[in-house]
């Protein structure tokens, strides 16, 4: 993975801007001992790593503020960070930059129930969101697996989603309003406790943009009444085929079921040993979950399991208590740990038109045939957000040879008119494809609106777009200082 | 002038040497009257690509929504954004276009539940002020790839370009329905009503209250929808709920049907004279704001969030609304009020120069809709 040569002027000055830094923020907010500025090495991408010039964790939005005034009239560029589970390197830093973090910002600034709505710093994680309102049987909808870990920062920077998305949308679905500061310290309010923009939607732009054209500090999220009740049912059938047609089929009748989760035969089998859920063996698993009243659950499914029976299923197995309905969750909630432990890999999250499931799954089996990999499927089925994961062994040297596989499977996706990425983002990791999804013309748009929001290219610079394509922009903004 | 095609479209804004004005069905003429050549999109016209099976539709522009509407009808589907039909609120006539939908990200009082017409967007292709064709999103229904310009274009009054095509989702209708209707609130009783009820586990797909209803008398409406067991408890709940009122409750699916497109279409004030007001803001602010503003009639939707408002023609609502959490869009004006106050809110300095600054990389000159959205 190619990333640009850090500014050397830029690192020649640490000193000064370290100092200067320091000036605004309190003394054990600025790191910039090699020794601890490599906690921020890296993402939840970790094949690629590098320190940054140092790293700063501002207290307020009047900070952040002051920190991006100063790295603008530096030149030094600014990588925002929340979490850092981002599996796309969208957090990773380049020697020259000041890695921003905004895990110091977690408070809560205001739930107003009548209203539905939680205003929060975006530091906070989450799932602790809807730890703030469980006590009133509110929620906070987008659950990305990583819920215990990730900060809204990072969720509104990727736009990311989770297994409950099918019914309650990913997280520009469930945006507000945001608190953002531009790279020359401007800040901005964009949206808020109202429903819908008054001029151009740049909530909606500033969503998924992964951190290029502002520092959000601080966001209005839609809040949710939790359902009386939610149930699961397991069915096993003997194809991935079938399987595809039964999630198509559902959809179609007009259920909406609030999860479809899928999985194959390599998953089953190492989630299975992994977590004893007590899974049958077969070729394809759904997981379907619907919510409700009791009777509400009972008529939904009776109308799902009615529909899967068509299908032949091998299996049906529905919840009949807390404990079943656990279990039933069990195996597919620790699908990342039991590849975890099988070996190394890489989850990937091209999104394809529901009906053309079978045909990619079989795709991949063969592409991954060819590279002498293994590909375990994982993923939600009903909104086509596919999660191949690549099984290689990083020290036997076979990181490049899953890239590339990887790299096949992502143009499949596009090919058969899906996209590169549901929820994780392009980062590094899929900039270089992004001039297979995109023309030449479509990504100039794109970086078009960059230019307005960072004139210098100075906000995570070397992310989302191909290096080639945005290195005049790029160039420009260094020969400008 | 009427292209045939998007690349005839995109041949004629890129040789062009005077301003258009863009227009579909020219059923939502709001926004500063534009001087420039009338640029319709007619003639691109057409269903793409339609799965009921993954929920997805993609089609062209210029095509009817009536015929979208039938298409998705045959199949049991609908667009759940429930767009508003702007006709007999501003006296236009025309059939309306699926992509004045987008363009002006039209949503109903489903909205609140359900998402705006932005959320149902899943990709565009447009022409922008320079002739190129863009493309952005697709047709699946999750899609992080790229900056997300589907939204920065739904909405913009065609002023950053001319869509050429969109994706969407759709979603079945369901099986049942129910309307709840409590009669003679005040309006602060009546957003307090609808916040309950939304912030109830029961799924509440419009909430509504007119200060004056179809008979002249205040009356606030709460729909729900799904499988007809599931509508027969909530609606059995909400009663409970709202047990210290006269509840009555709609079964028949044509008059709920009509009841809501009373509120979509804002048709109290259709034939009443006056400028209207669009005020989008906090639920709760509702009645304080509306006190404020001396309206003569008022409808609320989604819960007490969007508020329409008729006033006496040249009052600008603003003055009298003062600094609040949303935006007042004058929809419905004379001439003369439009020329004299701004149509869209005025957007603090800061957020003007980005969306002007957007403008200038879309329509570096100044070519789609000049001056409409101010
Ligand atoms: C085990 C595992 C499971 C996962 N499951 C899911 C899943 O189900 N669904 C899903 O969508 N994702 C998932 N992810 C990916 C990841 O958790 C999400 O992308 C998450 O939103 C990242 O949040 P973060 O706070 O960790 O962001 P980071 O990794 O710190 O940063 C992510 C991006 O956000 C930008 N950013 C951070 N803070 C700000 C800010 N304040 N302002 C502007 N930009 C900012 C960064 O520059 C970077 O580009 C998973 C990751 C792991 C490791």
């Amino acid at each position: 993975m190619q990333m640009p040569d850090p500014n050397p002027d830029v690192i020649a000055r640490k000193a000064r801007i370290v100092a200067r830094l320091q000036k605004v923020l309190a003394s054990d907010a600025v790191i910039h001992d090699p020794a601890e500025t490599r906690a921020y090495e890296c993402d939840a991408l970790t094949a690629y790593r590098c320190p940054p010039l140092a790293a700063v964790l501002p207290s307020s939005t009047q900070e952040v503020s002051e920190v991006l005034k100063i790295c603008h009239q530096e030149g030094v560029p600014v990588v925002p960070r929340g979490a850092g589970t981002s599996l796309a390197g969208g957090a990773l830093p380049t020697a020259d930059c000041v890695i921003l973090g905004v895990a110091r910002m977690t408070e809560v600034l205001e739930t107003d129930y009548a209203n539905r709505f939680i205003r929060v710093q975006t530091g906070r994680t989450n799932l602790s969101v809807t730890g703030a309102v469980e006590e009133e049987d509110f929620f906070y909808a987008p659950d990305p697996s990583s819920q215990l870990a990730c900060a809204i920062a990072g969720n509104i920077a990727m736009n990311s989603g989770g297994a409950h998305c099918l019914k309650y949308g990913v997280t520009t679905n469930n945006l507000m309003g945001v608190t953002m500061v531009l790279m020359d310290g401007t800040v901005v309010e964009l949206g808020g406790a109202h429903l819908d923009a008054g001029g151009y939607d740049l909530l909606g732009l500033v969503c998924g943009s992964e951190g290029q054209l502002g520092v959000v500090t601080e966001a209005t999220l839609r809040i949710l009444r939790k359902p009386e009740g939610a149930r699961p049912v397991l069915m096993a059938f003997d194809s991935n085929e079938v399987a595809g047609a039964c999630v198509s089929d559902i959809i179609k009748a007009g259920v909406l079921p609030v999860a479809i989760e899928f999985m194959d035969r390599p998953c089953i089998e190492a989630c299975e040993a992994f977590a004893k859920a007590g899974y049958p063996m077969c070729e394809a698993l759904l997981i379907v979950e619907v919510e409700g009243s009791e009777d509400e659950i009972a008529e939904q499914l009776g109308l799902i399991l009615q529909i899967a029976r068509r299908h032949n299923p091998l299996e049906l197995r529905e919840a009949q208590d807390a404990d079943e309905a656990g279990r039933i969750w069990l195996g597919r909630k620790s699908a990342f740990g039991a590849m975890g432990q099988i070996n190394d890999y890489i989850c990937l999250d091209g999104t394809i038109p529901v009906s053309e499931l079978p045909y990619v799954l079989r795709r991949i089996a063969e592409m991954a045939e060819g590279y002498g990999l293994q590909v375990a499927n994982v993923f939600h089925a009903g909104d086509g957000n596919m999660h191949p994961l690549i099984l290689f062994d990083a020290n036997g040297g076979e990181l490049e040879k899953a890239e590339a596989l990887g790299a096949d499977i992502l143009r499949l996706c596009v090919e058969v008119g899906g996209c590169l990425t549901g929820e994780h983002g392009v980062g590094i990791e899929k900039r270089d494809l992004m001039s297979d999804q995109y023309g030449a013309a479509d990504l100039e748009a794109q970086m078009a609106v960059k230019d307005v929001f960072d004139p210098d290219w100075l906000l995570n610079p070397a992310k989302v777009f191909p290096l080639d394509a945005s290195e005049r922009r790029r160039s420009l903004a260094l020969a400008a200082e | 002038m009427r292209p045939q095609s998007e690349a005839e479209l995109a041949g004629i804004i890129a040789g062009a040497t005077g301003p258009f004005h863009v227009r579909g069905g020219g059923t939502r003429a709001i926004g500063r009257p534009v001087a420039g050549e009338v640029l319709e999109t007619g003639g691109l016209s057409g269903i793409t690509l339609y799965e009921p099976g993954a929920l997805t539709l993609v089609v062209q522009a210029g095509t009817p929504l009536a015929e979208v509407e039938a298409a998705l009808a045959a199949e049991g589907q609908r667009l759940a954004f429930e767009p508003m039909d702007f006709r007999g609120l501003l006296g236009t006539s025309g059939a309306p276009t699926i992509g004045g939908v987008v363009a002006a990200n039209v949503s109903g009082p489903r909205r609140v539940q359900a998402g705006a017409c932005r959320d149902f967007c899943l990709g565009v292709r447009f022409v922008d002020g320079t002739g190129q064709v863009i493309r952005n999103g697709g047709r699946v229904m999750k899609n992080v790839t790229g900056y997300d310009l589907v939204k920065l274009v739904a909405g913009s009054w065609g002023t950053l370009g001319v869509l050429t095509e969109v994706s969407l989702k759709v979603l079945p209708v369901p099986e049942a329905a129910a309307c709840l209707m409590i009669d003679g609130l005040s309006d602060a009783a009546a957003v307090g009503v609808m916040a309950q009820a939304l912030g109830s586990p029961f799924e509440i797909t419009g909430a509504a209250h007119a200060s004056s209803g179809v008979d002249g008398h205040p009356v606030t409406m709460l729909r729900i929808e799904g499988f007809a067991g599931s509508v027969d408890y909530r609606a059995g709940r909400l009663q409970e709920m709202f047990a210290d009122h006269p509840v009555r409750v709609e079964r028949d699916p044509d008059r709920i049907r009509a009841g809501w497109a009373w509120v979509r279409d804002v048709e109290r004030m259709h034939d009443a004279a006056g400028d209207v007001w669009r005020i989008s803001c906090k639920p709760s602010d509702a009645p304080a704001l509306t006190a404020r503003l001396e309206a003569g009639t008022l409808l609320y939707d989604w819960g007490g969030g969007l508020v329409w408002a008729l006033m006496p023609e040249g009052t600008d609502a603003r003055a009298r609304l003062g600094a609040f959490d949303g935006h007042a869009t004058l929809v419905r004006g004379s001439e003369a009020s439009r020329a004299a106050l701004p149509v869209f809110q005025p957007e603090p300095a800061a957020l003007a120069t980005l969306s002007a600054g957007l403008r200038a990389r879309f329509d570096p000159r100044g070519l789609l809709n000049p001056g409409l959205m101010g």
